[in-house]
């Protein structure tokens, strides 16, 4: 069979597989606000054992990292291998940055025995036990979605690196940009909801 | 391709490619042969399911214990409904004739993307195994019903969460095939088909690929929540730690109701195909029923609320969805007029696939007609949670949805198989079937308004004649779904030989041969002309 490319029709593909996961979150957002609106005060007290200053470098990461692999993108397409290669490498290490915070920052609350099903949160109220429920679930399902978004950086990286990819023929690098860029949208979201408003 | 010139293209059933054997379907990417995997793998479950449901039947033949313990018959009804459900009436025609026939049907020589789509098919693979899975490792069976109703999802000793995983990885695969299918009517129509050049097939699978992107994500996230809280304890849906297992139940049907129309509307969608071929003529008023697919599709997603009247939800929760799902009921109808219209002053061809679609009409008024009344408040309160229920939405899931497959099963076949099947045992299989289905779910509405509940593997003593009638309707049910699937397996292998148009269709998939090709077309076709022209005949 010869080979068929539409570039227009993969990137609507991406768009498409965007919005599910859009709708996946939106499921969890929707669950967040309704336990918000039910139990307001004790959402509001622990989200202020949150760190903030912990949130926002991470926001401020996968912003640059953004950037760069939006960066990425303009410099295969102006037939610059090496500096794309750069960017991307920048963008990854970002990501894994990133991952090593979120990594201290759960571990630090699981050392204080704030996890669900412990002895300490049984005791506490029961929006306590919700608001750190979502918590984990949300930031938990965000950081699995950077891992993934990781090892598609990673294939782009890879095809790069092989002249795969070039610059009459980078759809799949910016597809793997737009799925970076949502995951990066969806944390602006949940640095608000969980860091912010206190 | 010059080499083609010479001799006819191979057929998709002959063509030899780099792999042998099995592995020349396993590993092919032609949308023919994934359409049927999915076709063989729909098939074996359906035939699983239906044991299920005879079971169940022997069962409820008479009060007390007939033929299994209580905790079977709840194991028997989970099983039963998720395999129905999930790896059949869903999957069911999109995945089936929607692989097999929509790149045919709009001048494409494949999907849009060919590898994602024999990559569905693997997800769908996984999510077989994982329920599999749930049967036999663990506790036991899972014994919640399809719904995974919290709390007690996450209370029971059954082993849920291979379940619950295998119904989120089998909506993952749906995603693909609808995605798969947006892009592919976007981007692959043949030169001269406008949208409203469209035949109508290809429209219901773009309403139904919306549905599968659009709801399906939102069950994905609600079943990985209950996963949490399986694992985790986290408590989203339990209420002892803050949860509202209300909550749960919206989040599942804001899913799982439009899922009912991912399985009815690909359903319409064949039978809009097959009524104009049988009486050659033209579908009466085109772009109505376009428009009422799209209505159908969007006005879908807001009357989840109608699984919940009992629930608890507010007054003005309760009139609004009620009045939405009156609503919906109106392009229903609009499909049901137009099909009729067709007919009218048609020359009609009495053949097996239009008696199909005959049934389906008539067992869909019916299920459609009933839905009215479990619409409607009041009767909702009464006939919530009975026989009645189960007997509606059979009457439209498998009523619907089944008997359309059947039909596009019988219309499509000479031109998936190049042979034709026996019509007398075509024809007999479809009056047992008839028969059998009637006899089996009318008593249920009769069951279910005189209160009998759904879900009891007992009944008292006033149920009995009922489910009896019922009893022996699945008997006749499984004689015709035999005769059917056995007539069909035997002319698919000596079946005579079939023309490229047997039935006289317009549509561009019988101007390919009989099986078709490779690479379908040849040439890329040119449209000039609408879906459904019989001017000239």
């Amino acid at each position: 069979m010869e080979t068929h490319r539409d570039d227009t029709a993969s990137k609507i593909g991406m768009w498409l597989f965007l919005l599910t996961e859009m709708l996946l979150f939106g499921g969890l957002f929707i669950v967040y606000s309704i336990y918000r609106y039910k139990n307001q005060e004790a959402f509001h007290q622990a989200a202020h054992e949150l760190d903030v200053v912990v949130g926002t470098v991470n926001t401020a990461i996968l912003l640059i990292s953004s950037a760069t692999v939006a960066m990425s993108i303009s410099a295969i397409q102006l037939k610059n291998k090496k500096f794309a290669l750069f960017l991307l490498g920048t963008t990854i290490v970002l990501g894994l940055v990133f991952l090593v915070n979120k990594y201290f920052e759960w571990g630090i609350k699981i050392q204080h025995h704030i996890y669900p099903g412990s002895e300490v949160m049984a005791q506490r109220g029961q929006g306590d036990i919700l608001f750190f429920g979502l918590y984990y679930f949300m930031t938990g399902l965000h950081a699995l979605h950077i891992i993934i978004g990781l090892v598609f950086i990673a294939v782009v990286f890879a095809r790069i690196w092989n002249d795969k990819i070039s610059h009459d023929n980078f759809a799949l690098h910016e597809n793997a940009g737009l799925y970076w860029h949502l995951v990066d949208l969806i944390w602006i979201f949940l640095f608000p909801l969980f860091y912010l408003i206190t | 391709m010059s080499s083609h010139s010479s001799s006819p293209e191979p057929s998709y059933i002959e063509y030899q490619g780099k792999y042998k054997g099995i592995f020349a379907w396993i590993l092919s990417t032609d949308h023919k042969r994934i359409g049927m995997l999915y076709l063989y793998s729909i098939m074996t479950f359906f035939i699983i399911g239906a044991v299920l449901g005879l079971l169940m039947k022997f069962e409820l033949i008479a009060p007390g214990k007939t033929v299994m313990e209580p905790q079977t018959y709840n194991a028997f009804f989970t099983l039963h409904g998720i395999l129905m459900i999930f790896a059949v009436v869903i999957p069911g025609l999109p995945a089936v004739f929607g692989n097999f026939l929509l790149p045919i049907m709009i001048g494409a020589k494949d999907v849009a993307f060919p590898r994602l789509n024999l990559f569905s098919w693997y997800v769908y693979v996984l999510g077989i195994i994982l329920v599999v899975i749930s049967q036999f490792a663990g506790e036991g069976p899972p014994d919640t019903g399809w719904t995974f109703y919290a709390p007690y999802s996450f209370r029971t000793a059954g082993n849920m969460l291979p379940a619950v995983l295998g119904a989120f990885v089998l909506g993952f695969s749906s995603i693909l095939t609808g995605l798969n299918f947006i892009v592919t009517m976007h981007r692959m129509r043949a030169p001269g088909m406008g949208w409203f050049k469209m035949p109508l097939f290809p429209w219901t699978l773009y309403g139904t690929a919306w549905i599968q992107l659009l709801a399906t994500p939102v069950v994905g996230v609600t079943l990985l929540m209950v996963v949490a809280e399986r694992t985790l304890n986290i408590g989203f849906f339990d209420p002892s730690l803050g949860g509202d297992p209300i909550l749960y139940q919206h989040l599942f049907w804001i899913y799982s109701h439009p899922a009912v129309y991912i399985m009815i509307l690909p359903a319409m969608g064949a039978i809009s195909e097959i009524i104009p071929t049988f009486s050659r003529k033209s579908i009466f008023g085109y772009k109505f029923m376009v428009a009422s697919t799209l209505a159908i599709a969007f006005v879908g997603y807001f009357v989840w609320g109608h699984h919940m009247f009992t629930s608890g939800m507010s007054g003005t929760a309760l009139y609004t969805f009620s009045i939405l799902t009156f609503l919906v009921a109106i392009p229903s109808a609009i499909k049901v007029f137009n099909w009729i219209s067709t007919m009218h002053k048609g020359s009609i061809d009495m053949q097996t696939p239009f008696y199909w679609a005959m049934a389906f009409i008539f067992v869909f008024m019916v299920g459609g007609f009933t839905g009215l009344v479990l619409g409607s408040l009041a009767a909702n309160v009464h006939l919530h949670n009975t026989h009645f229920v189960v007997a509606h939405f059979h009457f439209i899931v498998f009523g619907g949805t089944g008997f359309a497959f059947f039909a596009a099963m019988h219309y499509w076949f000479p031109k998936i198989y190049g042979r034709m099947y026996d019509t007398r045992w075509a024809n007999t299989g479809l009056i047992l079937f008839f028969i059998g289905f009637i006899t089996l779910y009318m008593p249920m509405f009769y069951l279910g308004y005189m209160g009998m509940p759904r879900r009891y593997y007992d009944y008292d003593e006033v149920f009995h004649g009922g489910n009896i009638i019922s009893s022996m309707g699945a008997w006749v049910l499984i004689a015709g779904v035999a005769v059917i699937i056995i007539n069909l397996f035997r002319s698919a292998k000596h079946g005579p030989k079939a023309v490229a148009d047997p039935w006289g269709g317009k549509t561009l998939e019988w101007t390919v041969p009989s099986p078709p090709p490779v690479e379908n077309f040849e040439e890329i076709p040119t449209v000039t002309k609408g879906p459904y022209d019989y001017s000239q005949d």
